[in-house]
């Protein structure tokens, strides 16, 4: 039994997608924190379909995935603030708008250009393909973001929670604001080859919003989010060897399962325990 | 002139699409003083404010905070700011001590962590606004008084010697309202300045010393007293607001010509009283609430 399930762990491409699952989980579920507080879930989505151009061209010029990657989310971060600043558009028609042209460009270069990537791992993910040297872009990044995020944690809750208060104190807002962007298209980038551009939104989303559900300290829920991140990316990762699925998509599930159970169980915010609450403040009257 | 807290000369605003803010505002304000910033929606209240905080550049003009540039003056901690309540996202999750302790990042080390002093400091500003109780509270399980208090004491956490109010009467009782002007007092008289934009007329000259009426420029800006006269008010609020004017003949039935004016914007009312042209202001603070009920 015991080895049975610790067979994955001999084959090295396992091991690797185990770990770089469970990094790069991590990270989305630190940025996801800030980005369900602030409403930009659809954003990040966006952001992980317009990359998709850019990694094709980046191929297409043999140069490293994770800087074409970088550029598109760049162009179509831009083409979202502009379109919205020059037209009364609403926001989510403006993203629905760039992102969908950005994917298509991505689908057509594609086709009329066959090449050694497969569209396929873009969209989907093929973490346990990965070649080495994707392996250590993957890494960098999350490294970066990583550390970033841990020495400013702090700066970045104060200019989403009160942008003026964050300036009164001397915070450089507006820097802040294109570190964290960037810092996210960076972290998408790296969500690509593990779980694909139509499931990285669950990566920066889900994990946040299980841990808003637990707690009201914004430093214990980036704790309980990291948690939830890694290991069910590492768990979803793991599983995928026995049941010879698609790993992105168990991942996702494992952070869905988890989510169900806080959003039923959680002390405090659970459909439960409020129905408790309820119950007993109707026979209290 | 150094001496002003704040220095306004000839600051305008236009802003990038053509549209003009504010022209020529030029006051100086003085520490010791609550402040009252009035004029309708879109006068340029708020532009104000952003200028002051530094969100905006004036396009025209200067402003100073104690002689130095806006953003030197903040560097220093010098101005804090208590937002609107809609402005706040009261789903955030952050505890009552942690929105306060927001207010000491600016003494903090590069990673946040705060000292003893830190700690301190909240627990005081905490105890001054008479919130301790609820420091472990989330704050959006908080009353609209109390939401208010907490942003005073990062204010005061934060120890700047400005403090900009921005709408903080909007959706509080009567009673509330009274506390926090009573605390704003004690506030201004320890030295600060407390610069509140407000459209509640009738409370202005309940608590304000000074008094500035905006209209895409500095309408007028003086001693309450003095400025907040109903010709002014005319001018800053236009059509904009209900006018109730019972004059002498309908009042009373001797010769005397006194009237009463009464202006509200569905807020606390501001009456004034006297003869047409001289009418002087009724302090509403007093007795306001104290007719409802009576029906003896």
């Amino acid at each position: 039994m015991i080895e049975y399930l610790l067979e994955p762990f001999a084959y090295e491409y396992m091991v690797k997608a185990i770990w770089v699952s469970a990094l790069v989980g991590g990270v989305c579920a630190f940025l996801s924190c800030y980005m369900i507080l602030k409403g930009w879930s659809l954003m990040g989505d966006a952001l992980a379909h317009s990359i998709v151009p850019g990694v094709a061209f980046a191929y297409l010029l043999a140069l490293p995935y994770a800087i074409g990657a970088f550029f598109a989310g760049i162009l179509a971060a831009g083409g979202m603030a502009f379109v919205k600043q020059k037209t009364k558009l609403r926001e989510d028609a403006v993203i629905g708008l760039v992102f969908t042209t950005f994917f298509a460009i991505g689908l057509v270069l594609v086709s009329i250009n066959p090449m050694a990537v497969n569209i396929q791992a873009i969209i989907l993910g093929n973490i346990l393909a990965i070649s080495d040297q994707d392996v250590q872009q993957v890494i960098i990044i999350s490294l970066v973001v990583l550390s970033v995020l841990l020495l400013k944690w702090k700066d970045f809750l104060a200019v989403f929670f009160d942008e003026g208060h964050a300036r009164s104190i001397g915070l450089p807002t507006s820097f802040l604001k294109i570190v964290f962007f960037t810092l996210l298209s960076a972290a998408t980038v790296a969500a690509l080859q593990t779980v694909g551009a139509c499931l990285v939104i669950a990566m920066v989303v889900t994990p946040g919003a299980t841990a808003y559900l637990l707690t009201d300290r914004f430093g214990v829920m980036v704790w309980i989010a990291i948690t939830i991140g890694t290991l069910s990316s590492a768990l979803g990762a793991y599983l995928s060897y026995f049941l010879n699925t698609n790993p992105g998509g168990f991942i996702v599930l494992i952070e869905t399962a988890l989510f169900l159970s806080a959003f039923l169980f959680a002390p405090k915010y659970g459909l439960i325990s409020q129905k408790r609450a309820v119950n007993k403040h109707r026979e209290a009257l | 002139m150094s001496q002003a807290f704040i220095h306004l000369e000839n600051v305008g605003v236009v802003y990038p699409n053509g549209h003009h803010a504010l022209e020529g505002v030029t006051a100086d304000l003085s520490p010791g003083t609550i402040c009252g910033l009035v004029g309708v929606n879109g006068a340029g209240k708020s532009t104000l404010f952003k200028s002051i905080m530094g969100f905006i550049t004036p396009t025209s003009g200067k402003v100073e905070i104690t002689g130095l540039p806006v953003k030197q003056a903040l560097k220093k901690n010098m101005v804090s700011y208590v937002p609107q309540t809609e402005e706040v996202d009261w789903n955030f999750p952050v505890l009552v001590e942690d929105v306060v302790m927001m207010g000491r990042y600016g003494y903090m080390n590069f990673l946040r962590r705060p000292s003893q002093a830190d700690k301190k400091a909240v627990d005081e500003a905490l105890q001054r606004v008479g919130m301790q109780d609820y420091r472990k509270r989330q704050i959006g399980e908080l009353s609209g008084g109390q939401k208010k208090r907490v942003f005073v004491a990062r204010a005061l956490a934060q120890g700047g010697k400005i403090i900009l109010l921005d709408e903080p009467f909007t959706g509080v009782d009567i009673k509330t309202e009274d506390s926090l002007i009573a605390l704003f007092r004690i506030l201004a008289e320890e030295g600060r300045l407390m610069l509140v934009s407000t459209h509640n007329l009738g409370s202005v000259p309940g608590f304000c010393d000074t008094v500035m009426m905006v209209n895409k420029t500095l309408l007028a800006y003086g001693p309450v007293e003095t400025t907040f006269t109903q010709d002014n008010l005319a001018a800053a609020f236009g059509g904009m607001l209900r006018h109730h004017q019972l004059m002498g003949d309908e009042l009373h039935d001797d010769p005397d010509a006194r009237g009463v004016t009464v202006l509200t914007d569905d807020e606390r009312p501001l009456v004034l009283y006297g003869e047409q042209g001289g009418q002087k202001i009724v302090r509403t603070k007093e007795t306001a609430g104290e007719g409802i009920g009576r029906h003896d």
